[in-house]
């Protein structure tokens, strides 16, 4: 019999899965890191893999969640990155759970449209708040071609 | 902040919208979490001893094969601290050789025989079906005490 001692004790995993026309996961890893203190950040061709303290980690997926609420999906992860019992790396093949996820990324566009259905908070994101900056109507009455015209000579 | 139970255990999907409307889900990843953090010995690849489906015992009978036994080790204590539960039946992934489809059978006998609120669905196939999935879970979570939706 072997000890086992594992690899990184008392810490906690999350995935952070993107499914996005406009926020890639490079992105997402570039603002994680300007924000974690102490959470380890493996950026993934779906997402991301975060690990440290609960607490440390909530926070970064908080604001992640941010930048694109509607199209970010977060779960839990019983292993940590790169762990040779379910790395691909060493196992040769897609990582155990791989399939799940891959068959339930085909539904997240339903999920993702139910969500900003049903959504009713206002945009919290950075590239809506960015959109909603630049609009100089109301967000219900298309802008009058008049004014638009105004705003084209002003700018010209 | 209610504790939620998720069926299938692994669902991305159950995950992210129990834990975005402000409760705690309950899946496989938190069981293994426990098992791959504890020190003792090894036995990979999951850290499952053989003491695992002695404590299964509490939830299936001793004639019933150790790889249930195992399974609902993990899952059985979860079960019995959830508050509610969300199962998603037919879920294309949730299959498996006959100690997970048995296993899959038992936990859902068990969520219906605890007696608590539970919600169950069909995954979506269109947009429209994705709208009154996500309407239907929301308005779950609502009526659960302590959620944030």
């Amino acid at each position: 019999m072997t000890e086992y001692v594992p690899s990184y004790p008392g810490t906690v995993t999350k995935y952070v899965f993107v499914e996005s026309p406009d926020t890639t996961p490079a992105e997402l890893a570039q603002r994680a890191y300007e924000i974690s203190e102490g959470v380890m950040i493996k950026e993934t061709c779906f997402g991301l893999q975060i690990t440290g303290e609960e607490g440390e980690i909530e926070k970064v997926i908080a604001v992640l969640r941010t930048i694109d609420p509607t199209h970010i999906f977060v779960k839990d992860r019983g292993f940590p990155p790169g762990d040779h019992r379910r790395c691909r790396a060493n196992l040769g093949g897609a990582r155990p759970g791989y399939y799940g996820h891959e068959n339930e990324m085909r539904l997240v566009p339903f999920i993702a449209k139910g969500i900003a259905a049903l959504d009713d908070r206002k945009p919290t994101s950075d590239q809506q708040k960015k959109s909603s900056e630049k609009k100089t109507g109301s967000d219900d009455e298309p802008l009058d071609i008049d004014t638009f015209q105004k705003i084209i000579n002003q700018e010209s | 902040m209610a504790k939620v139970f998720i069926y299938p255990a692994t669902s991305l999907i159950l995950s992210d919208l129990v834990a975005r409307w402000g409760h705690k889900p309950l899946g496989a990843a938190l069981a293994i979490r426990e098992r791959i953090q504890t020190a003792g010995v090894e036995s990979p690849p999951l850290q499952i001893t053989p003491e695992e489906p002695k404590k299964g015992l509490r939830y299936a009978a001793v004639e019933v094969p150790s790889g249930v036994r195992g399974r609902m080790s993990l899952y059985g204590p979860m079960i019995d601290e959830a508050d509610a539960g969300i199962i998603v039946n037919e879920a294309d992934f949730a299959f498996g050789c006959m100690g997970c489809a048995r296993t899959d059978e038992l936990i859902k006998f068990l969520l219906h025989k605890r007696k608590m609120p539970l919600l169950e669905l069909k995954y979506p196939k269109n947009e429209d079906e994705g709208i009154q999935f996500v309407r239907a879970v929301r308005e779950f979570l609502e009526s659960l005490p302590g959620g944030s939706a």
